[in-house]
């Protein structure tokens, strides 16, 4: 019986496979350290990430699966639910003990629960794609917050760098205290010092003046493309669950000017 | 002037609501200028009304004054209705700072006919245009065709456009002719044609010079309205399909006609059953990605789609012999056409028997809804019933008791009234 810990990031986890295969010492169970509980039988692993053993997993990997496939395990790492460690270890030892591609065998339950992983994660990524509302500050920076249900930050930042090239954009994600910040040639990620409170984030103030106006007219838009006889809230509530209504300036208060 | 344009945007709002076309992919169009806005990738649903439509592009008209007086439509002359206009620089602002703010994918421009038919057209591409040249905009357009503008503009609307669509309105040119009696089929089939010639021409010449200028990238569509007329569903889905097939265009939309006038040429003043919509689309769905021909689906002794089931289980009922079908050896275009199995599910399955014999506890992990299923597969020889049911058996058991699937649009006092009569 071993149990691994980690440092909670994705090179950290894929030292995990190396020292495994290393000492032919399959994991019972892999964990955070700051998570990990004595283990009463058996032996506790620690392991300290390491990039170029974390890197010879990812090229041997590579040889074995598609992009798609590494893509797919990425976003079960950012799908941060438990067990989501020892579902990667599974999925990337059946690859290296399988001489065919292992993709597309759903009857393997960590390649159908790899795939699972994924779509949510996807599904998340592209909510926040959608969803995310910048506002224009005095200075010309665009700027949003977001708390999604898996950490998809990190996926979403090419497509808002690919579409919004001509302005500087910040987006923060007020659950894991982490940004990104465009500043019309690159993309940082960003500590900010003070954390911005949960949902309003800018004081007043800082708002450019016409900022109000266009939320009004998107507010007045919203209402007017709606049918009121075809009136169907729980096709409403599917596309739009209660818990993304918060980013979103149409489902805000109705503004008076 | 911000009351003004806000008065301006709920009524052009309000008059562009019944287009029902939101997509907003297939544009292709890069961001490769360091200008605003990509639309390479696939469409995004910004927001959704409370009617449960997606929200994706600004959908509004140029102005609402037309010169026509179409019997269906909210913005004829003879109604009487607040008029507006936007000026081509209000449509500019509004788009782009929309589009900053990561509110829509783009603009659907369409609108009322003033003065002419060249006049108007030549004002909303002006719209797209400025857009594309001086703001270096590269979200999608989806330009409405005025019935009547002329090749050259049409073409000019291409260079600009990622959509173009001409409307069809009603499933039939006699109805058309009774109820918007200044348009008539031919003045719509011909811009439609000049566009579908114009996509011909540019994938030839994309295929000689890499640099050939697109014209509308996403292709064209159009929309008819469902329910002012009289034409039964079989009329319907001929007209889809012979459009999909002549016109190659990539989208027919249908909107269930909601009445918005007590004109009198209108024999029918009750509202089309958002049911009769969702089904009707639900076979251009089967028609467009699960191999159907509409003749499967509804002839002259079926002219009119089943409300209370989907079409493809109407189909599955009405071929016994076509099922059960055994899973693990089944060809993929027949387990596409097995009620309650989607593309997603179908090809799940395809990939996985090359790894396992599939049994029901593997359909279940995949998530392959077994509801409807169960009644026409077998997995190795498997069935999950007790015994065979006969087609109006599965009808009832599917309809009324285990497991039921009725749609939510249906009422239950009407399904116990048919089990009763």
């Amino acid at each position: 019986m071993y149990l691994y810990t980690y440092d909670g990031t994705f090179e950290g986890l894929l030292t995990v496979v190396f020292e495994a295969y290393e000492r032919k010492a399959w994991p019972t169970s892999i964990v955070k350290e700051e998570l990990a509980q004595p283990f009463m039988f058996g032996e506790t692993i620690t392991v300290v990430a390491d990039e170029d053993k974390a890197n010879r997993v990812w090229k041997g990997l590579q040889k074995k699966l598609s992009v798609g496939a590494l893509q797919a395990l990425y976003h079960t790492y950012l799908w941060e639910q438990a067990n989501l460690e020892q579902i990667i270890f599974d999925y990337i030892k059946l690859a290296f003990d399988t001489s065919e591609s292992i993709e597309g065998n759903y009857a393997a339950l960590c390649v159908l629960q790899v795939q699972q992983a994924a779509k949510q994660v996807h599904r998340e990524k592209h909510r926040m794609e959608a969803f995310v509302r910048f506002e224009k500050t005095a200075d010309e920076l665009f700027y949003a917050t977001i708390s999604p249900d898996f950490n998809v930050l990190p996926l979403i930042i090419r497509h808002f760098e690919k579409r919004y090239a001509d302005q500087r954009w910040a987006i923060y994600d007020t659950k894991r205290g982490f940004g990104a910040y465009y500043d019309l040639t690159s993309v940082l990620l960003v500590n900010f010092e003070h954390a911005p409170s949960r949902y309003r984030v800018l004081p007043q103030g800082v708002l450019a003046t016409d900022e109000d106006k266009y939320k009004q007219l998107w507010q007045v838009y919203f209402d007017n493309v709606n049918i009121p006889e075809r009136k169907n809230p729980k096709l409403h509530l599917r596309h739009i669950p209660k818990r993304y209504w918060k980013y979103l300036s149409e489902k805000q208060p109705r503004m008076l000017l | 002037m911000d009351d003004r344009i806000i008065e301006k945007l709920s009524i052009l709002a309000d008059a562009a609501k019944y287009d029902v076309s939101c997509s907003s992919s297939g544009g292709k169009r890069k961001n490769e200028n360091k200008g605003l806005g990509n639309a390479e990738g696939m469409g995004i649903c910004h927001s959704y009304t409370e009617d449960g439509r997606c929200v994706s592009l600004l959908k509004i008209l140029l102005t609402n004054h037309c010169i026509y007086d179409c019997a269906y439509c909210i913005t004829r002359r003879s109604n009487d209705v607040k008029r507006a206009g936007f000026t081509v620089q209000e449509v500019v602002d509004l788009t782009i700072n929309f589009y900053r703010r990561n509110y829509i994918e783009g603009l659907f421009l369409s609108s009322g006919i003033f003065k002419n038919s060249d006049y108007t057209m030549e004002r909303l591409v002006r719209v797209a245009k400025k857009l594309r040249l001086e703001h270096k905009f590269n979200g999608y357009i989806h330009l409405k065709t005025i019935p009547g503008a002329s090749e050259e503009l049409i073409k000019e609307a291409g260079l600009y456009a990622d959509r173009l669509s001409v409307n069809i309105e009603l499933p039939s040119d006699n109805s058309l002719q009774q109820l918007a009696p200044e348009k008539s089929y031919a003045q719509i089939l011909q811009p439609m044609k000049d566009i579908k010639n114009q996509l011909v021409q540019a994938t030839e010449e994309k295929k000689l010079f890499k640099s050939a200028p697109v014209f509308a990238p996403a292709g064209q569509s159009t929309q008819l309205i469902v329910g002012a007329s009289a034409e039964n569903d079989n009329q319907i889905l001929q007209l889809s399909s012979s459009l999909y097939k002549d016109y190659n265009l990539k989208r027919v939309y249908y909107s269930g006609y909601v009445p918005v006038s007590t004109d009198s040429r209108l024999s029918i003043l009750t509202e089309t059953p958002v049911i009769r919509e969702n089904r009707i689309y639900q076979a251009d769905w089967l028609m467009r990605f699960y191999g159907f021909d509409a003749k499967e689906l509804l002839d002259e002794q079926h002219p009119n789609l089943d409300l209370d089931i989907d079409p493809k289980l109407s189909w599955a009922l009405r071929n016994p012999h076509s099922f059960p079908i055994e899973l693990n050896t089944a060809d993929y275009e027949m387990i596409l056409r097995v009620p309650g199995i989607g593309v997603k599910s179908a090809k799940k399955i395809v990939s996985a028997r090359r790894f396992a014999q599939l049994n029901f506890d593997h359909l279940k992990q995949m998530g392959v809804v077994l509801k409807r299923a169960k009644y026409f597969i077998t997995c190795q020889t498997r069935s999950l019933n007790r015994r065979d049911y006969d087609m109006q058996e599965i009808r009832n058991r599917i309809l009324f008791g285990d497991g039921s699937v009725r749609s939510a649009l249906l009422t239950q006092q009407l399904d116990l009234f048919k089990q009763v009569s």
